[in-house]
């Protein structure tokens, strides 16, 4: 019993239909928790006002969205190694839901900016490495898009994801040089735990973030098992017409 | 390898448009920004090194789709692959060839271009310094390109959208540096930055850009 198993299409089926149900009940409690909890139980904040309550929408999906292009990186890697065919469609149906993650941290970002800094939009580091990170995920789904030969599409869009993270972590570094930043520095920071959100805000945002990452798995197991039952449709049909 | 290589320089050279419609365009895209900003000599003076860059930088990545898929046509790629040189020299030869036709003539012309745009004098040599030292990086990435999308077709509206976030990092530390040199400022962090970028580059890429090529090919 290894996690390769999983591997197997039909056995990755079975379990992500169990899983799903689950899942999705689970991510839209989390989510509606969290937002709700965060817009309406909330005070507001002593010089932002109502407008810090954005934070449970743009800080979730901004970790989405670099999570997402991280699971592509190690998707692809697994494609390339073990040519596993579920991991390669796992990527493709993770693209879409990371670059959609990058718009609304964008979105939400540049709403909230308006009042707070007064612009909609700066050329801030952080904010330019997200949306050079929103044209990678661009490119890449339309280099899927682009070839109709499956395999191949799979093996140059692995070999994509790989340069493209390099080139992606190099822009984020190179961006940092070229302008000083507006954006403030993470109010959750990991590694030092020291953090700089009460209480008040910080549980529920947790659960925001819970929310959007069971969201962001429910999705990608859906979208992951429509391409794998439209692979095989066309196969069907493909012999369908064989045989006729 | 060197016979590949002369091989190159000789088709770009007398297929015609190899040397000519990349410096064209430069030039071109120089003349116009006058008319989209004004001639007020001072602004332009301030935006001469950034646009120079972008200016090289979209013209070598104009010639990007010829760069593989005349070879992918008439299958000498396919020769090249079975060839008893490795694909990634090929490669790399590949884009030393594209930097000799189309970056050395660009680096060579900024100059002339610098004086319609008003660049400081002390501007002139770090433009040249660092493109120089960019261009390969743009040569190289532009293989890469080339390589992942030659198999399709009408691919190159594609290969702008693929190559252009990779080009974020060398345009931002070559212009920095042009800029810096303009400005009178030390352009020497950018310039070395630059510098290990295009030499990661030249070192990493001709191995993405044969892996690439190879499924391409298969």
């Amino acid at each position: 019993m290894s996690l390769w198993e999983y591997a197997n299409p039909v056995k990755f089926l079975r379990l992500s239909e169990r899983v799903l149900p689950a899942l999705w009940v689970f991510a839209g409690l989390c989510v509606a928790t969290g937002l709700i909890w965060g817009f309406f139980a909330t005070p507001d904040d002593y010089r932002q006002g109502s407008t810090v309550k954005i934070i449970f929408l743009h800080v979730p999906s901004a970790l989405m969205a670099i999570n997402a292009w991280f699971m592509m990186l190690v998707t692809s890697l697994i494609w390339l190694i073990r040519r596993h065919h579920v991991s390669a469609l796992a990527a493709k149906a993770a693209a879409p839901v990371g670059a959609v993650m990058t718009v609304i941290a964008l979105a939400t970002g540049a709403l909230w900016g308006q009042p707070m800094w007064g612009t909609w939009w700066a050329w801030d580091p952080r904010l330019t490495s997200f949306l050079i990170l929103f044209l990678f995920y661009l490119g890449y789904i339309a280099l899927w898009e682009a070839i109709e030969d499956p395999d191949t599409a799979a093996d140059l869009t692995s070999v994509l994801c790989l340069v493209g993270s390099v080139f992606a972590v190099l822009s984020r570094y190179a961006v940092h040089f070229w302008n000083q930043g507006l954006h403030q520095g993470t109010s959750v920071p990991v590694a030092t735990g020291a953090r700089t959100v009460s209480d008040v805000f910080f549980i529920p945002l947790v659960i925001c973030m819970i929310g959007f990452g069971m969201l962001f798995v429910a999705l990608v197991l859906y979208r992951t098992g429509t391409e794998i039952r439209l692979r095989r449709t066309r196969a069907l049909l493909a012999r369908g017409a064989r045989g006729a | 390898m060197i016979a590949l290589l002369l091989r190159d320089l000789r088709l770009a050279l007398r297929a015609g448009g190899g040397f000519g419609l990349g410096l064209a365009f430069f030039l071109i895209l120089t003349v116009l920004v006058p008319f989209s900003v004004g001639p007020q000599s001072t602004l332009l003076g301030t935006i001469a090194p950034g646009i120079l860059w972008l200016g090289a930088l979209l013209a070598c990545l104009l010639s990007l789709d010829r760069l593989l898929a005349l070879d992918f046509e008439d299958g000498s790629l396919d020769v090249l692959a079975t060839a008893p040189i490795p694909l990634e020299g090929a490669l790399a030869v590949k884009g030393l060839a594209h930097w000799i036709t189309t970056g050395l003539p660009l680096v060579v012309a900024a100059p002339a271009l610098g004086v319609l745009l008003n660049l400081p004098g002390a501007g002139y040599g770090w433009l040249v310094v660092s493109l120089l030292l960019g261009t390969p990086a743009l040569s190289m990435i532009g293989v890469f390109g080339a390589a992942l999308t030659v198999g399709i077709k009408r691919g190159g509206l594609l290969l702008s959208l693929l190559v252009l976030p990779l080009y974020v990092p060398t345009l931002i530390f070559g212009a920095e540096a042009a800029r810096r040199g303009a400005a009178g400022l030390d352009p020497a962090t950018p310039l070395l930055m630059l510098t290990g970028l295009s030499l990661g580059c030249i070192a990493l890429l001709p191995f993405a850009a044969s892996a690439a090529l190879r499924m391409n090919l298969r």
